[in-house]
């Protein structure tokens, strides 16, 4: 009895709080989709498909295809830099290893918009890029890097690179270095050691890396604006427009829910994958 | 050889940082061309009324967040390590990390236009402390499981009650924790945008929100110095939550 009231009073005012302004919201979302939207906003409560049937409509099916393109380049590019940054990390003597970690996610904490920004005064026309392009003559009149896609990339990139160094860097250093003394010992050379050792081990944190950084990337719609000049649209900005702008929260609301499908699927996969290796292992 | 990523990577992240914060001190009106040192932006910064209240706004809800959020988030993190094993409530206080922020943000201003409630500066608040909850949690959690169950039980034993044992026992030794999450909960609010953007009404914008509209219409170097204060700031209170953690963790 006396534990049981111990319980609901530790437990109780953070998950009642969290369950309203939490998980009601997100019933609310869900329930949105399901519903159509009134002739001046609001809701009207009919239930319809019609929401998701729009999801693939050209008009928006491109915006969300353009959305897991430039999201997937920014988690390639971000794995392709990332794996051997954490790597390199992981080698460093213990007293360096600390310094690393903070000067990267230094940045990573500072105001996600000054970061964007940044890109701005780097890309323009008249910035840093194109004087140090122009100055070495390697091109006569400056380039058009701004509100071009390559430039949401950079931008996507720069803000979500330390949450792909990270678990790549936690899977690592906890591998186990006898497993790559016993594949020098049967002869394999440090290439093939890395592939058929060190990689398969830390593929779970590739995925958790990969979900880390493609899942806020095609959420954002910040960088697509600001970087993008508003030419090109991610399912950000649409969500964040339907809302917004167009009133239609019931649409709004699907896209929403279109990324968290995602998102779950992309969870889904990492289990598995973290899953196939546990296996794997005791076997 | 195998140092050079990290060596890119660095200059990556540190290049466009150090761009604007070099650029922050410039004489001229031209937020990219060198004409000699001055600190006239940051004069032109403390001036600015926009950023002034946005900056009032920001450390309202921060503070009002943090408190609310220290607080749950304690509480929760005693509740979830002492007292149940279920993954279901695991979920429910991490759900906040992992959930895309724009998500949170409309089923936020969902569910305040069904309680009807006016969107101003506590709805951004109310809506900030629902991340913090879940930061605190996870940080008084980390400093739990390398405490000793062993001294709450010691304390049971003789004779004290569950709250005398909480406020005598547990809570002083999670201190370094609560703090290093109130800090964390607090630096988080600050940042914050994308869901302040859509819970805090026209007449409530906090700082990230001003600089989203600054950004907008254009660069001036008055957002150089603006970039390089909350930097400093930034980095400031990150290293000290960075010691107090370590504190918190070797203790």
């Amino acid at each position: 009895m006396r534990r049981t009231l111990e319980r609901f009073t530790l437990l109780g005012p953070g998950l009642a709080y969290l369950t309203a302004l939490m998980v009601v919201p997100l019933v609310l979302v869900l329930s949105y989709s399901l519903f159509q939207r009134g002739r001046f906003g609001g809701l009207v409560y009919e239930p319809t498909g019609e929401n998701f049937a729009r999801l693939v409509d050209p008009l928006y099916l491109d915006v969300v295809l353009t959305s897991v393109k430039l999201a997937g380049v920014t988690t390639v590019l971000a794995l392709l830099l990332g794996y051997p940054t954490a790597y390199a990390i992981a080698k460093l003597p213990a007293k360096w290893k600390t310094v690393a970690l903070i000067a990267l996610v230094l940045p990573f904490w500072t105001n996600f918009l000054i970061r964007t920004y940044a890109w701005i005064v780097l890309l323009s026309p008249a910035g840093l890029v194109n004087d140090a392009l122009t100055g070495w003559g390697l091109i006569d009149e400056p380039l058009q890097l701004l509100y071009r896609q390559p430039a949401i990339v950079a931008g996507l990139l720069y803000a979500y690179l330390p949450l792909m160094v990270l678990p790549l860097y936690a899977a690592l250093e906890r591998m186990d270095a006898e497993l790559l003394e016993a594949a020098a010992n049967l002869g394999a050379r440090p290439a093939r050691a890395f592939f058929s050792v060190t990689f398969p081990l830390t593929l779970p944190a590739v995925v958790t890396g990969c979900v880390f950084v493609f899942v806020p990337s095609i959420g954002n719609f910040v960088v697509p604006e600001l970087l993008g000049g508003g030419q090109t649209a991610m399912v950000g900005n649409l969500v964040r427009d339907q809302f917004l702008k167009a009133r239609d929260w019931p649409f709004g609301a699907t896209l929403a829910l279109a990324v968290v499908a995602l998102l779950v699927v992309l969870l889904m996969i990492q289990a598995w994958s973290a899953r196939r290796l546990q296996g794997g292992r005791d076997a | 050889m195998r140092r050079i990523p990290l060596g890119l990577t660095l200059v990556f992240l540190y290049v466009p940082i150090v761009v604007v914060v070099v650029m922050s001190f410039n004489a001229g009106d031209s937020p990219f061309n060198w004409n000699g040192f001055s600190l006239k932006w940051y004069g032109e910064l403390a001036a600015d009324e926009q950023i002034r209240t946005g900056l009032g706004n920001t450390l309202i809800v921060a503070a009002g967040s943090t408190a609310l959020s220290t607080v749950l988030g304690t509480l929760l993190a005693v509740g979830l390590a002492r007292h149940t094993r279920s993954t279901l409530l695991d979920a429910i206080a991490t759900l906040p990390v992992i959930l895309p922020d724009i998500v949170l943000a409309i089923g936020l201003l969902a569910f305040y236009a069904l309680v009807q409630l006016t969107l101003g500066l506590y709805s951004v608040l109310l809506a900030h402390a629902v991340f913090g909850t879940a930061a605190v949690a996870a940080v008084v959690r980390t400093r739990l499981s390398t405490t000793d169950p062993s001294l709450e039980e010691a304390s049971r034993d003789l004779g004290a009650n569950g709250f005398t044992t909480f406020w005598r026992v547990t809570l002083p030794t999670l201190a370094p924790g609560v703090v290093a999450g109130a800090l964390l909960a607090f630096t988080l609010s600050v940042d914050e945008f994308v869901i302040a953007f859509f819970t805090a009404g026209p007449q409530s914008p906090t700082l990230p929100i001003v600089i989203y509209s600054m950004v907008r219409f254009g660069v001036t170097p008055e957002i150089n110095a603006l970039a390089t204060v909350l930097l400093a700031v930034t980095f400031t209170a990150i290293l000290a939550v960075q010691r107090l953690t370590r504190l918190a963790g070797t203790r």
